[in-house]
């Protein structure tokens, strides 16, 4: 029954959704050039499915990639600001500036510094934009940690090391997943930007480039429902990752 | 005989931007081994450093903090803490809870035997059958023995209490000072109690020292000539009333207020 639940409550809501759509698109009697409706989507999915599959792995495992970069940054650009107050002090205008210039002015710097590695670009584009919520929340995790937490280990005479490793690391693991939630999402921005903008792009932001170019409204919004597919398997997956190293976070129901 | 805390003449300032705020002035404590010493003193008077201090977490401006005829510079394997907020780790059962202080001082320890030790305690507390439950599914009491055990668990010379019972309602309080009375029969330690609570440092304390308000010093020391099995009915003896009564009038005069005023 809760599983039963579970899966019918979001297949039900996205169901109302695409019926809405529809309802809409039939109503106001908008041609497909205006706004294309669920139902023009399956033939579009069709004729292009090699592409689909192709192009949407592309953009996969750069946003996978990115992401995996920012996780390793910002970690450890976290750990770095929520020990040293100094370094806190020094880096956050800095960051905070960074996060504040919209991406999409990088792309044509990244596009001349590094000419002709899409691949390259498009990953660094991801990386960029998701790594901010990872740094922000591991840092202020670690330098919120109760005095009483670290005095515990540290009246034993325990390192450092052993103390980030048996109690700062654990407690701040439920913070670092709710920044990754909002990573992911970001870092798929950063991948699309990255591939509708440049010339030539790959990966399912090229394949929506060229439904616009020519004229095809239906690829067009079957490409955003693709990415809002791969968006959500993404962010279950991270939802999958936190039940695993962070579940002991999630109170019971009363 | 020797005593196993000697703090001398410990004087201690805070650097603050207002200057320099001195928090201990000229503090004088010794612990015989084996003796709980009770330290009452009115809120903010600086209880709290003096346990950083015998627990080497921080070093005094002058003086000296003495343990086991070692002069304190560090932090030492051979001290356990408790505090007010049981500090338990979330994502350990209380079991692995009670085994962390043994993972640091004594790593090469077979878990086995780390279990079988953190059980004998658990056991005392009453808390077996809890073993494999995770904090969040006990009660405040039940944490706060769990947190006891994780103190004591490696066996420290000394046990450094800050208000451990401070958070708690007051019976659930009055059952964890006979936790503590019956684990100190059966687990001899030295220990250091900060509380608020004056029938707690008598019931509990072999000694009680009355700290001034701030610059702390040492301004009266009672010696609590009770037995050391005493149960809560002692609380309500004439003679534990004019303890309490001795104790109530120092705090008053430690708060710089006039005895005669209340």
């Amino acid at each position: 029954m809760d599983n039963l639940q579970k899966f019918a409550v979001p297949l039900g809501a996205i169901l109302a959704f695409l019926l809405l759509w529809e309802g809409i698109v039939w109503a106001n009697n908008w041609p497909n050039y205006v706004m294309a409706s669920p139902s023009d989507l399956p033939a579009a999915y069709l004729r292009f499915w090699p592409l689909f599959l192709e192009m949407g792995w592309q953009t996969l495992w750069r946003t996978i990639a990115g992401l995996a970069l920012a996780v390793v940054f910002g970690t450890f650009l976290g750990m770095v600001m929520g020990f040293s107050r100094i370094a806190r002090d020094a880096l956050y205008p800095l960051l905070v500036g960074f996060n504040a210039i919209p991406k999409a002015t990088l792309v044509p710097v990244l596009a001349l510094l590094f000419i002709g590695q899409h691949d390259f670009n498009t990953v660094l584009m991801a990386f960029l934009i998701s790594f901010f919520p990872i740094a922000v929340s591991v840092g202020i995790g670690l330098s919120t940690l109760e005095p009483e937490y670290r005095d515990i280990l540290r009246s034993l005479g325990a390192s450092k090391v052993t103390i980030f490793r048996k109690i700062a690391l654990p407690k701040t693991l439920p913070e670092f997943f709710g920044a990754l939630k909002v990573s992911v999402t970001l870092a798929f921005i950063g991948t699309n930007l990255v591939e509708i903008v440049s010339p030539h792009g790959r990966g399912l932001g090229a394949l929506f480039k060229s439904g616009e170019t020519n004229g095809d409204y239906p690829l067009m919004f079957a490409v955003l429902i693709a990415l809002a597919f791969l968006g959500i398997v993404l962010y279950y997956g991270v939802v999958a990752l936190e039940k695993t190293f962070a579940g002991w976070a999630e109170r019971p129901a009363h | 005989m020797a005593n196993l805390i000697d703090i001398k003449g410990v004087t201690h300032a805070y650097r603050t931007k207002a200057g320099p705020l001195p928090v201990l002035r000229d503090l004088n404590i010794a612990v015989p081994e084996g003796e709980f010493c009770a330290v009452v003193g009115p809120s903010g008077c600086g209880k709290s450093t003096l346990t950083r201090l015998v627990a080497g977490l921080m070093k005094p401006d002058t003086g000296e903090v003495w343990l086991h005829g070692e002069l304190v510079k560090s932090p030492r394997k051979t001290v356990g803490m408790a505090f007010q907020n049981p500090v338990m780790l979330e994502w350990r059962t209380i079991l692995q809870n009670v085994i962390l202080p043994l993972e640091i001082v004594a790593p090469s320890m077979p878990k086995a035997q780390k279990e079988a030790r953190a059980m004998e305690l658990l056991e005392m507390v009453g808390l077996a059958g809890f073993e494999h439950k995770t904090p969040s599914q006990l009660s405040g009491g039940m944490r706060q023995r769990a947190s006891l055990c994780r103190a004591i668990v490696h066996k420290p010379d000394v046990l450094i209490m800050d208000e451990p019972f401070g958070a708690l309602d007051n019976f659930t309080r009055e059952d964890l000072w006979q936790t503590m009375r019956d684990l100190r029969a059966k687990e001899p330690f030295t220990c250091v109690l900060i509380t608020h609570d004056l029938r707690e440092s008598v019931f509990l304390g072999d000694q009680v020292i009355v700290l001034s308000g701030r610059p702390a010093t040492t301004q009266y020391v009672m010696d609590v000539a009770l037995p050391a099995d005493r149960t809560l009915d002692i609380l309500y003896t004439p003679e534990v009333a004019d303890m309490l009564h001795i104790l109530r009038d120092q705090i008053r005069i430690a708060q710089g207020r006039d005895g005669a005023a209340h």
